[in-house]
């Protein structure tokens, strides 16, 4: 295959795309798959027949939307209707009203203005629009015409140098520069380099990367090519954790298709550039999405991050230059380079271009995948997007992070969501997400819960993150018995600051996070478990009694 | 292939080093001190205890000593109040990890955390001491395991592995479950991997693996390979 | 001038093997010295049986075993201006608190020495004192101002560190002490 015959594909989908008049996408992400969404399909699939009407509507079946609390969604084009909860007997219903007749039933329609207005997808411009399963869809969207672009137009450093203009920074939470990294591999001595993309989301509550695999896989894989044309890499790794098991099978059909149409492996579109991927499945453990970790686990051995530097740019897999990417900063590259870096650089915010998407979860009325356009407010993701708090209740925090991300109190909820503010508030971007608590929670318990995770994914090679934490846990449980003193949390602090300032990796660097957030906001939930030993939420000294017993 | 010579301030003190060497190389070739735990010359370095933590100007990050390359016009802090400060704590964490009672130890008097404990002035520990019940591993001839005393400093995974090349020992589980194993988790009596070569206890800082029926203090200069003699932090 | 008041010093013996105080009657000719300066108010090597008030320092040996000793330990903590733990088991649980990592240590230890060890009359004794669950140091208990780990410290740093106390100065411990 030659660049041509791709934009010649690319013109054959579009018009066979056009000559349907309708179009149903089932969502049939992991997010809507446990409500039966395969079923709705199926039924979605049976009904165009029975009806008649399979040669003017396409059924697809489709990655996310970001409504997961509404599934299994359906959207029909055109319009984008949404429809919501959808059962086999609704699909039907759909079919037969407004597929034939034209009549959108409107009792099934979802219409939530504020949560898509505030949104911006770029990333996820695809998710829910294309089938995944097809690299037909994805290329009558445009997709590969960046690479053929990289390949038939630009140089390896105007491809850099297009990226660092964007101003686009690490998505994966550390907020690196992009075009920056690209550079320093693409200068580092040595060959091969390698591309690694990292999938490895261990975070308990997020599920941004996933959708993206499962909406998108060759958004990744464009990226990563990209990416590999600029720095001169000739291999590349997919590090996926193996809880993904959509998002696994996604990617492989991908690449396999990839690879059929001379996207992949071997010479790319025939010319001398030359690029493989292999898929490394991770076994679950949270550290190992430390970049340094992600290379031990890829060379077979124990997922345990190391000293930098040197860094990976440097010497990565097997002592070689390699570049680490997040999934999410790969998906952005196609988009950066189709439309400029100029473009991006515009959008989000000054410091911080470009979109980021987030699982938002908790006690919010509206949890799902979104994206958002950096540099908005946080009271805007939590009460527009997320549509406040259910059930009539008091907003109480905010965590931004992930599990080792800061909580905020509703003081902060003016914040501008990007890298430097988050940080300066005691927060993280982290891997994206965001848990939004009421009044029903208790900050004392919340802490202990995010230490205890922390605790169980230490990998335990520095003292400070495999010693520390564990003491962290044990004033926790002291304090939720009743046998708390004030002097604890003086040792606390002391004790977050050593595991924040010594620890090796990230993971000891941000654990934390929880702890010192909530001691700086809400110490007088801590002094008052202690004191009176009461939980005003009424979570903690329950279930005292049975936790000593253990 | 020449190797640049460079120089770097140390603490204040002019020094001149090699392109190549690391913080703790310089420091110590200078007289500087710097605290170690799971570092040892001869053996790959692991950056884990985090008592050689030191600052570099110019920048907010701490950087383990034994794992750093000096630059030129590096400028290296590595006593200041708050590194000492850190390292205190890393003692205490360690003695109250696991079951550290120097009294009833055959390492006492020749231990080093014992010996960092004393050299920072670690004279409590502010922790609650965790006592734990780990079996002892007393099935080979002439060793024993005892992880009871264990602070995972990997050394004796690592000279097993890069200095004998047989990599009988290894780690099992992760985080504060991590433990020191033989071969598959199997008895070390019934290891066929082991040598018997006993650098494993040379090189163990405290007293987790030791040769049967003699205090450390004892066995050290005769017993021990030429590999670990001089090597180990003083 | 007018020779100061005398400081009031006690010493109390906890959950140890009186090494400690051995190693304490140990500075020698230097008692008499200290003698001139303190009056020992408290201690097992005097006979006064309830721990006195308003006590300028007091010296504890041992780990904090039984409920007469936390009780004790606490009181102790209520009458003195300056507490100091005195070798390893006050100061770290050592040898005393080796039975913490037995499940239901206090029962397993009493068994083992009243029921499986005993050639004749085996039976745990219940007229004395109960023992915690876990021995612990003191400072988990109450307040420690210094500490002199050791097992036992030798007399030279019993030493150093009273005579700091006594000037009022505070002892430097880096280098000094040994656990062990």
């Amino acid at each position: 295959m030659k660049p041509d015959d791709i934009i010649k594909l690319a013109e054959r989908d579009l018009n066979l795309r056009r000559s349907y008049k309708y179009r149903i996408n089932v969502c049939c992400s992991s997010g809507c798959l446990p409500f039966g969404a395969l079923k709705v399909l199926k039924e979605f699939q049976d009904a165009v027949k029975e009806f008649a009407v399979e040669e003017e509507c396409k059924v697809a079946r489709t990655g996310c939307v970001g409504t997961c609390y509404l599934g299994p969604v359906v959207v029909v084009e055109p319009g984008d209707y949404l429809y919501q909860n959808v059962t086999p007997e609704k699909a039907r219903e759909i079919v037969r009203e407004h597929i034939t007749k034209g009549a959108p039933l409107k009792n099934l329609i979802y219409s939530n203005e504020t949560f898509f207005k505030k949104q911006l997808r770029l990333v996820l411009r695809n998710a829910g629009k294309i089938d995944p399963f097809r690299i037909e869809d994805y290329i009558s969207t445009g997709g590969y015409s960046a690479l053929i672009k990289c390949l038939t137009k630009m140089s390896p450093q105007e491809v850099i140098d297009e990226v660092s203009a964007s101003g686009l920074r690490g998505r994966g939470g550390a907020g690196f520069p992009t075009g920056h990294k690209w550079n320093f591999v693409a200068r580092a001595p040595g060959s091969p380099k390698y591309v690694v993309a990292n999938l490895d989301e261990g975070d308990p509550g997020v599920f941004a990367n996933r959708t993206l695999a499962e909406a998108d896989p060759h958004a990744i894989i464009e990226g990563m090519l990209i990416a590999a044309y600029a720095i001169g890499a000739e291999h590349g790794y997919i590090y996926i954790r193996a809880e993904y098991p959509l998002a696994i099978q996604t990617l492989k059909r991908a690449m396999k298709q990839a690879a059929s149409l001379s996207l992949l492996e071997g010479d790319i579109l025939e010319s001398s550039f030359k690029f493989d991927v292999k898929l490394r499945l991770g076994a679950g453990a949270f550290v190992a999405g430390e970049e340094t970790a992600i290379l031990a686990s890829i060379e077979g051995r124990r997922a345990t991050p190391r000293p930098r530097p040197p860094y990976p740019a440097t010497s990565g897999l097997w002592g070689k230059p390699t570049l680490i990417q997040n999934v999410e900063t790969l998906a952005n590259v196609p988009l950066i380079i189709n439309n400029g870096g100029a473009w991006f650089s515009r959008i989000g915010s000054p410091r911080c271009s470009g979109t980021k998407c987030f699982s938002l979860t908790g006690k919010v009325k509206n949890p799902g995948l979104i994206e958002i356009p950096m540099g908005i407010a946080l009271r805007e993701v939590v009460f527009d997007i997320g549509g406040g708090i259910p059930d009539g209740k008091k907003f109480k925090s905010v965590q931004v992070g992930g599990p080792s991300g800061g909580c905020l109190p509703e003081d902060l909820l003016d914040l501008s969501v990007d890298y430097e503010s988050l940080t300066k508030a005691g927060a993280i971007m982290g891997s994206g997400g965001i848990v939004v608590m009421d009044e029903t929670s208790c900050m004392v318990d919340t802490a202990k819960f995010f230490t205890d995770f922390c605790v169980d994914e230490s990998c335990g090679k520095c003292v400070p993150c495999r010693v520390g934490l564990v003491k962290v846990k044990n004033t926790f449980e002291g304090i939720i018995r009743g046998e708390g003193k004030v002097e604890n949390l003086a040792l606390l602090k002391k004790l977050g600051n050593l595991i924040q300032e010594t620890s090796l990796c990230g993971l000891g660097q941000t654990a934390p996070n929880p702890v010192l957030t909530t001691l700086r906001y809400f110490e007088d939930e801590y002094i008052s478990h202690i004191i009176e030993k009461k939980c005003r939420a009424g979570k903690c000294f329950t279930s005292h009694k049975e936790a000593s017993r253990k | 292939m020449s190797v640049r010579t460079i120089k770097l301030k140390i603490d204040g003190k002019e020094v001149t080093a090699q392109e190549a060497d690391t913080i703790l190389e310089v420091a110590r070739e200078n007289e500087i001190f710097i605290p170690t735990l799971c570092y040892l010359e001869g053996l790959t370095s692991l950056g884990g205890c985090r008592l050689c933590l030191v600052e570099v100007k110019g920048s907010p990050k701490l950087f383990p000593a034994c794992s750093t390359a000096v630059s030129n016009r590096m400028e290296v802090i590595t006593n200041s109040d708050s590194l000492m400060e850190y390292r205190r704590m890393i003692v205490e964490l360690l003695l109250s990890e696991r079951t550290h009672i120097c009294a009833v130890c055959v390492a006492n008097d020749s231990c080093e955390l014992q010996e960092m404990a004393t050299e920072l002035g670690t004279d409590h520990v502010r922790f609650n001491r965790k006592w734990t019940n780990h079996k002892i591993d007393s099935s080979h001839e002439n060793l024993v395991l005892d992880p009871n005393r264990c602070i995972l400093c990997t050394r004796c995974i690592r000279v097993c592995d890069e200095v004998e090349g047989v990599h009988t020992l290894d780690l099992k589980m992760r985080g504060k479950d991590s433990q020191v194993i033989i071969d598959l988790d199997e008895p070390w009596g019934a290891s066929n991997s082991c040598t018997s070569c006993m650098k494993c206890a040379a090189v163990c800082p405290v007293g987790a693996i030791y040769i049967k029926g003699k205090a450390l203090s004892e066995t050290k200069d005769k017993e021990l390979p030429e590999f670990v003699l001089g090597r180990r932090c003083r | 001038m007018e020779t100061t008041k005398k400081i009031r010093l006690a010493t109390v013996w906890l959950s140890g093997c009186s090494g400690c105080h051995m190693s304490f009657l140990d500075q020698d000719e230097r008692l008499i010295e200290l003698a001139k300066k303190v009056q020992l108010v408290y201690s097992p090597l005097v006979d006064i049986k309830t721990f006195p008030e308003d006590v300028d320092i007091t010296i504890i040996e041992g780990a904090v075993g039984n409920e007469e000793q936390l009780n004790l330990l606490k009181q102790v903590r209520m009458r003195t201006k300056v507490l100091v733990a005195l070798g390893d088991c006050a100061v770290t649980g050592n040898v005393t608190a080796l039975r913490n990592a037995l499940n239901n240590s206090a029962k397993s230890v009493l068994e083992r020495a009243y029921v499986e060890t005993a050639d004749m009359n085996s039976q745990i004794p219940i007229d004395v004192p109960k023992l915690l669950e876990q021995a612990c140091p003191l400072h988990e208990i109450v307040k420690v101002d210094y500490y002199i780990p050791g097992c036992p410290p030798p007399a030279d740093l019993i030493n150093y560190v009273l005579t700091e106390l006594l000037s009022r100065k505070t002892p430097s411990m880096e280098g000094r002490f040994k656990y062990g």
